[in-house]
C-alpha cells in the first residue's frame, strides 16, 4: 500500500483561481517513486511540471487527491508538521540556487541544520562535511555573490544533502548553468543516486532528463508517458 | 533554532541595510528621549517652583485683614476695619497652647519702608520688617553671619537689625562685614547683629533687599503702634496645618467678634495649599509634555512597522526559501519580531544616553530632574513598541505560503 513507496501521489488535481478563469495546472495525476529510484520529469514551460514539483516538495496543496510521503498523508500535516517534512525528509535544488545572500557558504549550508535543532558543533561538523562533498571546503566562508554560478548550486547541494534527505528534488537544476557547470553538477546526481538516494530532476533539457533511469513525460497536466530508460 | 541563533539572523537582518535601519533607530531614539527629557523638564519646573515656594517657608501660615480700605497697615483704618485689625494681642492668644495647640511659633509682623545709610552710603530698603524672633525659623530665614535678635532684644527695645543679603552688599561691599557696624534707619542708629542668608530671588519682591528690626523697636522709631501687618504663624508639623489653620480662624473670629453671618474679614494664605496647587500645575504641564512626547515615540514605533513591512517584502523570497528548507512558522516570526525589537531597543538605548546627555542642561530655562521610574518606562515602552509595531509585518511574513513566497520577484 502507501508505506509501500516513497512518494505516492494518487489522483491529484491542482486548479489555481476558480470559475471562467480558472487554471488547471494539474488534472489528475498518479504517481509512485520508489526509494532509489532517478527521475526525470519533462514538459515544456506550462505543462504542469512545476506545479507537481512544488506538491511533491510539500511547498504547495493538492487541491484534489492524496499524497503519501513515506507512509504519512501530508494533507494531515499541520504547518510546522510540514516544515518538518520539508526540512528532514527533501532536499531541494532550485534553478536559481536560492542561497540566502549576505550569508557565508557554510552558513547557508547550516540553515536546514539550524531549523532541525541540530547543535552548533554538530551543525558545523556536518554542514563542513556537506560542502566537502560537493568540493567547496575552500569556500567555505564566501558569500554567495562572490561564487560562480556553478559553484552557488554546488552550495545548494551541499546544503540539500545536509540534513541527509530521502528525496532530493531538483527543479531545473542546470537552467542557470554553464555546460562545464552542468556536467558537474549531473556527474554529482549520478554519484548520490548510486549511493541509493532517490532523486527527482525537474527539467525540460533531454540532456539532463537522459541522465535519469526513469523519464515522466508531462503534458497539459497529466502525465503521457512514463517509461524505465536506464 | 536556539534564541542564539535568531539573535544572530536579526542582527545579519538589520546589517544588511545599515541606513534603513540607523534612520529607524534614530526615530525611536527621538521617541524615547524625548520623553525622558520632557518628562525631566516638567519635573524640574516643578521642582523649582517647590524649592521657591519652601524657601517661604513650610507649614506656614499667613494671617492679614481684608477689607477697611487697606489703611489697617497704619492703624488708620475706619472704625470697622479697626475692629478687625490685627493686633499684639492676637499674636499673644495665638501663641497659648491651649487655645491654639496645632501652632507651634507665631510671629507679629509689621512692616515699613525707609532709607537706611552707612555713612556716605544709602540704600533704599523696599521693606522694613518689624517681628520678634519667631518670624526667622517660621520663614525659613536663617542668618548667615553674626546673629538673630533675641526676645530680651524684642523686650528691651533694642535699636538692632538684621539686613538682607543686598541691603548688606549694597551698605558694606561685603555682607559678612557689616556686623558690628551701625546704620542709620530714618534718623535712628540701628546696630548691625547679623546679615540673613540669602533666598532665592525669583518672587514679587526681592527678599534680599529687606531689613528685620524688633518689633517693639520698628513700632517705637518707625511705625508707630497701630495695627500688625500680617500674623505668621507656624503650624506644628505638615499635616497639621488644616487644624492649625482652622484655630487661628476659630480664635480670631471670637476675638474680634465677627457675626456669623458676616465672611471672615481674615485672609489666611497657607503655604500648604500654594504648594499644593503649584503642584498640581506642575503634574499638568509634565503630563502634558509626557503626551507630546508619547506621541512622538509612536510615531517612532510607527516607523519600525514601516520598516519592517518593507523588509519583509524584500526579503519575501529568502523567507520562502527558509521555508522550503524546514523553518516554522514561529521560527520565522521569532527572527523578525526580534530584528523590530532589536531596532527599537537600540533606539531606546541611544534615547535614554542622548537624554541623559541633554537633561544635564538647563532646557527653557528650567533645569532638568531626572526621573528614574521615566527612564526604565522609556525603555520598556521600547521594547514593547517594537513587539507590537513589529507583530504585524512578522506575522505577515511567518503567515506566507512557501510556494508563494518562493514566487516572489
Amino acid at each position: 500500500m502507501a508505506a509501500d513507496s516513497l512518494i505516492d501521489i494518487r489522483d491529484v488535481t491542482k486548479t489555481y483561481g476558480a470559475g471562467e478563469t480558472a487554471v488547471h495546472a494539474l488534472r489528475g495525476v498518479s504517481l509512485r517513486v520508489d526509494a532509489g529510484e532517478y527521475v526525470a520529469v519533462m514538459g515544456s514551460s506550462g505543462s504542469g511540471k512545476s506545479t507537481l514539483m512544488n506538491i511533491l516538495g510539500c511547498l504547495d496543496v493538492p487541491s484534489r487527491g492524496e499524497y503519501w510521503l513515506d507512509g504519512a498523508d501530508v494533507a494531515r500535516l499541520s504547518e510546522d508538521q510540514q516544515a518538518l517534512v520539508r526540512g528532514r525528509k527533501i532536499g531541494f535544488i532550485f534553478q536559481s540556487f536560492n542561497l540566502i545572500p549576505r550569508t557565508s557558504a557554510l552558513a547557508n549550508v547550516e540553515l536546514p541544520l539550524t531549523y532541525a535543532h541540530l547543535k552548533k558543533a554538530d551543525r558545523r561538523r556536518r554542514a563542513r562535511r556537506a560542502l566537502e562533498l560537493v568540493g567547496l571546503s575552500d569556500r567555505a566562508d564566501h558569500r554567495p555573490n562572490e561564487l560562480s554560478g556553478g559553484q552557488q548550486q554546488r552550495v545548494a547541494i551541499a546544503r540539500a544533502l545536509a540534513t541527509g534527505p530521502r528525496i532530493l528534488l531538483a527543479d531545473e537544476p542546470t537552467g542557470n548553468l554553464d555546460a562545464h557547470s552542468t556536467d558537474e553538477v549531473l556527474a554529482m546526481f549520478d554519484d548520490l543516486n548510486s549511493e541509493g538516494r532517490t532523486v527527482v530532476v525537474i527539467t525540460h533539457e533531454t540532456e539532463v532528463a537522459r541522465r535519469a533511469r526513469r523519464l515522466i513525460r508531462v503534458s497539459d497536466g497529466r502525465i503521457v508517458t512514463d517509461e524505465v530508460t536506464g | 533554532m536556539s534564541p542564539r541563533d535568531l539573535f544572530g539572523a536579526a542582527l545579519r537582518g538589520l546589517g544588511a541595510n545599515k541606513l534603513r535601519s540607523l534612520l529607524t533607530v534614530l526615530g525611536v531614539a527621538i521617541g524615547v528621549g524625548a520623553v525622558i527629557v520632557l518628562v525631566a523638564v516638567g519635573n524640574g519646573s516643578g521642582k523649582a517652583v517647590q524649592d521657591r515656594l519652601e524657601a517661604m517657608g513650610t507649614n506656614l501660615l499667613t494671617v492679614s485683614t481684608t477689607g477697611g480700605g487697606g489703611g489697617f497697615v497704619r492703624g488708620q483704618a475706619g472704625p470697622s476695619a479697626q475692629q478687625y485689625s490685627l493686633t499684639m494681642a492676637d499674636a499673644e492668644a495665638l501663641s497659648d497652647h491651649r487655645l491654639a495647640p496645632d501652632v507651634a511659633a507665631v510671629a507679629p509682623v509689621m512692616t515699613s519702608s525707609g532709607t537706611a545709610t552707612n555713612g556716605d552710603t544709602s540704600y533704599t530698603v523696599n521693606q522694613v520688617i518689624g517681628t520678634t524672633p519667631e518670624y526667622l525659623p517660621a520663614t525659613n530665614t536663617p542668618v548667615a553671619n553674626g546673629r538673630a535678635f533675641t526676645k530680651q532684644d524684642v523686650d528691651s527695645t533694642q535699636r538692632v537689625v538684621l539686613l538682607g543679603q543686598t541691603a548688606a552688599t549694597e551698605l558694606f561691599g561685603r555682607p559678612a562685614s557689616a556686623v558690628g557696624q551701625t546704620i542709620k534707619l530714618g534718623a535712628v542708629d540701628f546696630a548691625v547683629l547679623g546679615v540673613l542668608a540669602s533666598k532665592d530671588t525669583s518672587g514679587f519682591s526681592d527678599p534680599n533687599a529687606t531689613v528685620i528690626v524688633p518689633i517693639s523697636t520698628l513700632r517705637a522709631t518707625q511705625a508707630g503702634y497701630g495695627a500688625l501687618s500680617q500674623i505668621v504663624v507656624q503650624a506644628a508639623g505638615k499635616d497639621k496645618v488644616d487644624t492649625a489653620q482652622a484655630e487661628v480662624t476659630q480664635l480670631l473670629t471670637a476675638r474680634h467678634q465677627v457675626p456669623a453671618t458676616q465672611s471672615s474679614p481674615f485672609r489666611i494664605t497657607n503655604s500648604a495649599q500654594i504648594l499644593q496647587t503649584s503642584q498640581d500645575t506642575a503634574a499638568t504641564f509634565t503630563a502634558l509634555l509626557a503626551t507630546v512626547a508619547a506621541i512622538s515615540l509612536i510615531v517612532g514605533g510607527i516607523g519600525v512597522t514601516n520598516i519592517m513591512l518593507v523588509t519583509v517584502t524584500e526579503r519575501t523570497r529568502e523567507i520562502g526559501i527558509r521555508k522550503a528548507l524546514g523553518a516554522r512558522r514561529r521560527t520565522i516570526l521569532g527572527q523578525f519580531l526580534i530584528e523590530a525589537t532589536l531596532l527599537s531597543l537600540i533606539g531606546g538605548a541611544v534615547g535614554i544616553i542622548v537624554a541623559l546627555v541633554v537633561s544635564r542642561f538647563q532646557l527653557a530655562g528650567v533645569q532638568p530632574v531626572l526621573v528614574p521610574s521615566s527612564i526604565l518606562l522609556a525603555f520598556g515602552v521600547s521594547a514593547a513598541v517594537g513587539l507590537f509595531f513589529g507583530s504585524m509585518p512578522a506575522h505577515r511574513a511567518a503567515g506566507l505560503r512557501p510556494i508563494d513566497a518562493l514566487r516572489h520577484e
